[in-house]
């Protein structure tokens, strides 16, 4: 089988799965049930100056399915509500017996260098392995100053950074908040500041539905409720993306990236890390089904990874980013059309009413009493993927390369581009 | 009470015991489950099963309305199509209807959405303040019609919605027809037929004249002379003879006026029950006899047919029910003579073995004896012909023994309409009933308002 060990940034994990540091971390008893799972490592719960942060009850929201499967989830819980002492304690004892797990201490302090200095070298005594820095709790937090205030800042991003690799030998790891317009900012802040990676995605400013009686949204705290963090399936895809962004950007390119948002399962895992993860954050999943998904993740990775060929984690790892790029670059002369495999079909009619209303009319609707058939008119047809994602039945569309006989063609070269390059330099 | 089933010993058991043997054949959908199966269905666009539904519910349209927690607003779409929608939901074949059409059933997963009890837990579970659908203003005109079956009801309740006032004349004592009279006492039990009714009727405009029997004390006639509109919604109320000596022996009696009679019962275990019987048929009513006299006692029921399972009239899933209640069914038998004990009574009957010969069925000339205490016949129905014997009457053109009707369900007599079992096209079916009337009461009002207007 393939081998699942990694190093990030210095830190030694027997496989790439971490648990994130949210609730499933708060605590020894929480995190050993995760190493007796079989998972890589986790990231402490955050811990903050004492007294601890105060809990509200009723803290959890999420988005359902059509199946009560869970799409999003918010929350709007804080940092740890132990005391300093207890947590590290406790992560002394745990780090004691599990050596070969990673354990990462996620940490949130004002923006003063007093702190800092004064929790950094308590934190590095317990014989953990990193720090991750929480810039990004978009709750509660941010209105004292912290979380996420100090990650849409990149200046204090930098500044913080900076007090920490002064103040302990350890990793740092910048946790990044995606509540903000270009997640490139905050990650060139980290870097300046000497961070050894990133983190992302932190949790999105979400409501996720309303108690239409009450008139309050949901997690309702009495009569009121407040934005939490989303997170779980939904947000997978902007994760992505900023994950991309940072591993193509020329200043962060290499910058380690530990890959966090909506990953449930292998495939989540293999796809953060083609895109430049090199460590993954597992929280929702976690949270909806208990650790014993670890079992699932590994096997499934290890079993993907001996099919095609890859050795370990770094064969595969980034290999996708090379072909992440801008708009601008991708090839005007490609062409796809629908096809509809009718041996396949059920005659649902989804297409053809999806591409009819709401597209570009290339799917006809033949009805002969009560047989009915849907074809491709591959005049009509752009390629646009609707029909192929409506569907109901794996497999049935599939979108076909066209031989076009042009070569590849960009928008800088294209001569429709009214701003259109003269030189094919670029491409 | 049937008289030539008189000699026989009650059912054994109390009537609270019997009744629990006459629950829901298919339970309804709990509301997790209801969730779960409305989630299944593809909202596929011009939807196989509405076109395979008679009356055309938009099955698609109400089913993502009980998905979204929009129960009344998928009562009222099924209503709006067929206001017999809650007992279609029990009694339809939809294994040959909507379920057969889903779109679900295809090689890959053989799985139809449950589109009935869907359909049942959404009219089951609405809740109005009221009728959900409001009478247009008064056109001044009333119109009558004949027999408060599916057809005669459908075709009132949308007259009423229109804004005409409706005079319904019942032969019974009770409206809703074979709702109320024929179907399984499993498919329809407690008093679901009467509430459905009472609920069509709180329309309002709608009087019902019990006891009127065309033919009798009702005349084709003077309604064609007092109204302005006239909808003939008979039933079928002779049951075909078998044509043999015997029939009239006590023991021998009519499945549909046997199954009348259990569905009135007040008490099952008054009710005649024969040890051994035979069900002479092969459609659904045969299998409801069948079934329902052994579930109140009798031990050995044999269902015989004179021709092979793939040429029985009722559905496959009628069949298993059949089967499932241990009734025995005797294939390629054809009657040959009933026959009597030395009081005259029936004990059993005499069968000739048949097979096809060039496609034409001959008998083999090999007997079989099967003892019975009761013959129940179920071979079908055709319309008492003293119902259509005033002169006016006469005038109605047939297709067979059946009224011939036009696409919008007019006769031959103008302002003369008919639908439901008494016309030829169709299955029989309650569903098709009820679009026969509810399609004869759009063409009545279409034609009401052209002569108003020429």
């Amino acid at each position: 089988m393939a081998d699942l060990s990694i190093d990030f940034c210095g830190i030694k994990s027997p496989n790439p799965f971490w648990l994130a540091s949210a609730p499933p971390t708060d605590k020894a008893y929480n995190v050993v049930r995760a190493f007796e799972a079989g998972w890589g490592g986790v990231v402490w719960k955050t811990l903050g100056e004492d007294p601890p942060a105060v809990n509200v009850s009723s803290r959890y929201s999420a988005l359902h399915g059509k199946n009560r499967e869970v799409i999003g989830f918010n929350n709007i819980e804080l940092i740890t509500d132990r005391s300093l002492d207890i947590n590290l304690r406790e992560i002394t004892q745990v780090k004691k017996d599990w050596p070969d797990r990673a354990l990462i201490v996620s940490m949130m302090l004002p923006c003063e260098e007093a702190p800092w200095r004064a929790i950094l070298p308590l934190v590095e005594a317990t014989g953990a392995d990193g720090i991750e820095l929480n810039f990004g709790c978009p709750h509660g937090m941010p209105e004292r100053g912290m979380g996420a205030a100090v990650g849409q800042q990149p200046d204090l991003i930098e500044q913080v950074t900076r007090w920490c690799k002064m103040y302990t030998r350890l990793p740092v790891i910048v946790k990044l908040t995606p509540n903000i317009t270009d997640v490139r900012a905050p990650a060139r802040a980290a870097l300046a500041g000497g961070a050894d990676a990133v983190s992302l995605i932190n949790t999105i400013n979400s409501i996720t539905h309303l108690d239409l009686d009450r008139m309050v949204a949901f997690p309702a705290v009495g009569g009121a409720s407040t934005h939490g963090g989303y997170c779980g399936t939904a947000v997978k895809p902007i994760a992505l993306n900023m994950v991309a962004e940072i591993a193509r950007d020329p200043v962060t390119r290499g910058l380690p990236i530990s890959g966090i948002g909506g990953i449930g399962n292998w495939r989540d895992a293999a796809e953060f890390i083609a895109l430049g993860a090199g460590s993954v954050q597992v929280c929702t999943a976690a949270m909806l089904h208990g650790f014993r998904i670890v079992e699932e993740m590994k096997d499934g990775l290890a079993r993907w990874m001996d099919a095609q060929g890859y050795a370990d984690i770094a064969a595969f790892a980034r290999k996708a980013v090379p072909n992440t790029t801008d708009w601008k670059y991708l090839d005007m002369n490609y062409q796809v059309i629908a096809r509809i495999d009718q041996d396949k079909c059920i005659q649902c009619g989804r297409c053809h009413v999806a591409c009819e209303d709401t597209s570009h009319q290339a799917i006809a609707r033949l009805v002969d009493g009560n047989a009915r058939r849907y074809e491709v008119i591959e005049p009509e047809c752009v390629g646009c993927n609707l029909c192929e994602i409506t569907c109901p039945v794996e497999g049935c569309i599939t979108m076909v390369p066209q031989e076009t006989g042009k070569p590849y063609l960009n928008w800088t070269q294209d001569p429709r581009n009214p701003r259109a390059e003269v030189t094919l330099s670029e491409a | 009470m049937i008289e030539s089933l008189h000699h026989l010993p009650p059912a054994t058991g109390t009537h609270g015991a019997l009744s629990e043997r006459f629950t829901d054949l298919a339970p309804a959908l709990t509301a997790r489950q209801a969730a779960i199966e409305s989630a299944r269905c593809l909202y596929c666009y011009d939807a196989p099963c509405t076109r395979a539904c008679p009356t055309g519910i938009d099955v698609a349209s109400f089913i993502r309305n009980i998905h979204e927690g929009n129960v009344e607003g998928a009562a009222v779409n099924i209503l709006k199509q067929n206001i017999f929608g809650g007992s279609c939901a029990r009694v339809c074949p939809t294994e040959i209807l909507c379920e057969d059409a889903c779109v679900r059933n295809h090689d890959a997963e053989g799985q139809p959405v449950k589109i009935g009890l869907l359909q049942r837990h959404a009219i089951d579970n609405a809740h109005f303040a009221g009728h959900p659908f409001q009478r247009a203003p008064s056109t001044g005109k009333t119109i009558a019609v004949v027999g408060a079956g599916p057809a005669g009801l459908s075709c009132a309740h949308r007259l009423a919605l229109l804004g005409h006032d409706v005079v319904v004349f019942e032969a019974r004592a009770k409206a809703g027809g074979l709702n109320e009279y024929g179907i399984a006492k499993y498919k329809l039990p407690g008093d679901f037929a009467r509430q459905e009714v009472d609920f069509l009727l709180s329309i309002g405009g709608i009087e019902i004249q019990y006891g009127r029997t065309l033919g009798a004390n009702l005349h084709l006639h003077d309604l064609h002379t007092r109204y302005d509109a006239v909808f003939l919604g008979l039933g079928l109320g002779a049951s075909r003879r078998l044509g043999l000596t015997g029939e009239d022996a006590p023991g021998l009696a009519a499945a549909v006026d046997y199954i009348a009679t259990l569905r009135q019962a007040a008490d099952l275990a008054a009710l005649p029950v024969p040890k051994r019987a035979i069900v002479i048929g092969a459609g659904n009513t045969a299998v409801d006899m069948a079934v329902q006299i052994g579930r109140l006692g009798a031990e050995e029921v044999t269902l015989v047919y004179r021709r092979g399972f793939e040429a029985m009239s009722a559905t496959g899933h009628e069949i298993e029910i059949a089967k499932t209640n241990g009734v025995r069914i005797r294939t390629w038998a054809a009657p040959l003579e009933v026959l009597l004990d030395d009081a005259g009574r029936v004990r059993g009957m005499r069968f000739e073995e048949t097979r096809l010969v060039e496609g034409r069925l001959a008998g083999t000339g090999a007997v079989v004896e099967i003892a019975a205490d009761a013959v129940f016949k179920a071979i079908g129905q055709h319309m008492d012909a003293k119902a259509l014997s005033d002169p006016l009457a006469g005038e109605l053109e047939r297709d067979g023994d059946k009224i011939h009707v036009d696409a919008r369900f007019r006769t031959k007599l103008p302002g003369v309409y008919a639908g439901g079992d008494c016309v030829a096209p169709g299955q029989d079916l309650t569903v098709q009933a009820v679009q026969h009337g509810k399609l004869a009461a759009l063409a009545i009002h279409d034609d009401i308002l052209s002569k108003a207007e020429a």
